[in-house]
């Protein structure tokens, strides 16, 4: 166990099957005391199911699920001190924004004018104060986002489960309530499990990041850890974009991998455990890693031919096609573009890189 | 929407038999309607407005036994649509919000069941019932008879209503402390309400308007409204029969649409 902080939710080996379907399989994580932790994976990888069973509102086919130390199964939805926002916000049609928001605190026990006074509090945390007396139904999406947020605040719950909470909104609005949710996560302390299927959402807000898929978890670690040294090729293929291509391993000197692109390409990489002469892997390099230039630099150098300049406007995206080789993407961020040569469709260029930036995968 | 190459109306002879249709239908009622305003005797024969046959219905030599009977039905009618709604909302609980059991089918069936049973077999049979178990004949035997086969029209519009309540609203508010309990009272039995009114009227006046299975169950002495028209229409039929049958027609219909428009009013915005 982890001295520094308690862990917050501990997750055994839990497994959870749809009768014969397998919706989890084996799953543990440990979730730090304070910390904004998030589960990333594509739809139907499992997300909603796993925070359902921290909820209380699936059972755990197999394995354990503990809350500070305690464990939960068992316990029905309303004895767990935990809170969901849900992806649909489920606000109470028929009660004002202010009674939604007091109806945990008021079945906790508060009394009526205690539940609005605190439920009041809360909505000016969420800067919705002055529509407190509205039906949630005459707010908008953001609006209902924000209440149903302050709604599961309120009770001050000990964990604080958001099932992608921010994809209905639009770009701007999402964007300005991750800052938010990170603020509040902060300000009120609570460990936060947040659920998404945008990875950069993921990266952007998240102490940690446990990525899933088809019911298992891939990798957990720092946004960092994850976007750098990806453990697999799905890691590598679902954060973020990267070249990622099949080689075969031609010779292994020293701890050096020289892998055969085609076309009578190669690439050396820091060899991992695992892999052998005459093994198909792959290899993910990104692309924001690589530059063109028209003459040889960097310790790798690949001879291709610009197929297509996209502009992206942060980044110019260059498409390089390497002789009788695969396709590289490249791409140079806006602002060293003005000290950098732009070779346009049909130009010979080499595609460089600097030693570490292809990272060898297993699987 | 239908394509107009596959449109009923450009059915030849669409039109007619929609009208004969219409016409079998409704045409006995317009003519009891219009002739219960008749001012004479005759129910053949036209001879000017008047309200003499309403005025009949209330101060005539029948009236006494209408109004007990009429006052009979309205408390039936009550007891039994109280009853069979709070039955419908417990049936609708297990077999909507009850999650799947195996023998959730088989229950959806049975509530319905009776829709479907001739009801001069449920008549007999319940009469079978109360004489098997020794029940003697009375209000109670009407009251119990009408629970019994109000149950699934009360039921119809309540399921429907609570399928239409998504039951993450039940599960946010398990979430925030309530029990199923709580859950039930503040958040599904507020969003169901207009279903549970809707089914309480069309249970009160399916009770109000039958005839078969209280004329089977009913002691000696007591009359329901439809058991006392048929009653006096076994003396003749008199105007003043049409004039309270005009009437019964009247309040049928006007709780029949007020039972569907309170089903379709939306109580969430
Ligand atoms: N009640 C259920 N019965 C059967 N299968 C289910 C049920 N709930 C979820 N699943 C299946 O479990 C998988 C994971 O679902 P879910 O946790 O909702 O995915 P996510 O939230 O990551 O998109 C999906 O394949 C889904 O079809
Ligand atoms: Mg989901």
């Amino acid at each position: 166990m982890n001295t520094e902080s308690p862990i917050a939710i501990d997750v055994r080996d839990a497994v959870k099957r749809y009768g014969e379907f397998t919706a989890l399989k084996k799953i543990s994580l440990s979730i730090k005391d304070n910390e904004f932790f998030t589960l990333l994976g594509p739809s139907g990888c499992g997300k909603t199911t796993l925070l359902r069973m921290i909820a209380g509102f699936e059972d755990v086919t197999e394995g354990q699920i503990y809350l500070y130390g305690d464990e939960i199964e068992g316990l029905p939805p309303n004895k767990r001190p935990v809170n969901t926002v849900f992806q649909n916000y489920a606000l109470f049609p028929h009660m004002s924004v202010l009674d939604n928001v007091g109806f945990g605190l008021e079945m906790r026990g508060a009394s009526k004018s205690d539940a609005r006074r605190r439920g009041g509090e809360v909505l000016e945390l969420v800067q919705l104060s002055q529509f407190a007396k509205r039906k949630p139904s005459q707010l908008s999406g953001g609006q209902q986002q924000r209440v149903a947020l302050a709604r599961a605040l309120a009770p001050q719950p000990k964990v604080l489960l958001l099932d992608e909470p921010l994809s209905a909104l639009d770009l701007k609005l999402r964007k300005a309530m991750q800052i938010e949710l990170k603020h509040l996560q902060r300000e009120t302390g609570i460990t936060f499990i947040f659920v998404t299927h945008d990875q950069e959402e993921a990266l952007t807000m998240s102490d940690r990041i446990a990525v899933m898929s088809a019911g298992e978890l891939q990798q957990l670690g720092k946004a960092r850890d994850i976007y750098e040294r990806p453990h697999n090729k799905f890691v590598a293929d679902f954060i973020g974009e990267t070249n990622l291509l099949e080689v075969s391993v031609d010779k292994i000197d020293n701890g050096h991998a020289i892998c055969h692109l085609g076309g009578g390409h190669s690439l050396t990489c820091n060899a991992v455990d695992g892999i052998d002469v005459g093994t198909r892997v792959h290899i993910s390099v990104r692309p924001e890693k690589l530059f063109t230039s028209d003459a040889p630099s960097g310790v790798e150098s690949l001879k291709g031919i610009v197929k297509e300049n996209i502009y992206l406007g942060t980044d110019l995206s260059t498409i390089i096609n390497l002789d009788e080789g695969p396709d590289f993407t490249v791409r140079t961020s806006n602002s060293e573009r003005g000290n950098k040569r732009i070779f346009e469709p049909g130009a010979q260029v080499f595609v460089n890189m600097e030693m570490g930036a292809a990272r060898l995968l297993v699987d | 929407m239908s394509s107009s190459k596959t449109d009923v109306r450009r059915y030849p002879g669409f039109l007619s038999v929609t009208l004969l249709c219409l016409l079998v239908l409704y045409a006995p009622l317009v003519i009891v309607g219009i002739y219960s305003f008749n001012a004479s005797n005759s129910i053949t024969s036209w001879d000017g407005f008047s309200l003499r046959w309403y005025a009949e219905v209330f101060t005539g030599s029948e009236s006494e036994k209408f109004k007990i009977a009429a006052w009979n039905s309205l408390f039936i009618a009550i007891i039994a649509a109280s009853c069979a709604t709070i039955l419908a909302v417990l049936a609708a609980m297990a077999i909507i919000r009850g999650g799947q059991f195996r023998t959730r089918q088989i229950s959806q069936g049975l509530v319905s069941l009776p829709l479907m049973v001739p009801e001069i077999v449920t008549a007999v049979a319940t009469l079978i019932f109360f004489n098997a178990i020794g029940f003697s004949r009375g209000h109670m035997t009407i009251i119990i008879a009408h629970i019994a086969f109000c149950v699934p029209f009360a039921y119809m519009p309540i399921a429907a209503r609570m399928q239409g309540v998504e039951d993450s609203y039940e599960m946010a508010a398990m979430d925030l402390y309530a029990s199923r309990f709580q859950a039930f009272c503040r958040i599904l039995l507020p969003l169901m309400i207009p279903g549970i009114i809707s089914g309480f009227l069309l249970a009160f006046i399916i009770s109000m308007d039958d005839f078969l299975i209280t004329n089977f169950v009913k002691g000696a002495g007591v009359e329901t409204l439809p058991t006392a028209i048929f009653g006096a229409v076994k003396q003749g039929i008199k105007p003043n029969i049409m004039a309270i049958s005009t009437m019964l027609l009247g309040l049928s219909i006007i709780i029949v649409s007020l039972s569907y428009i309170v089903s379709k009013f939306d109580n969430t915005k």
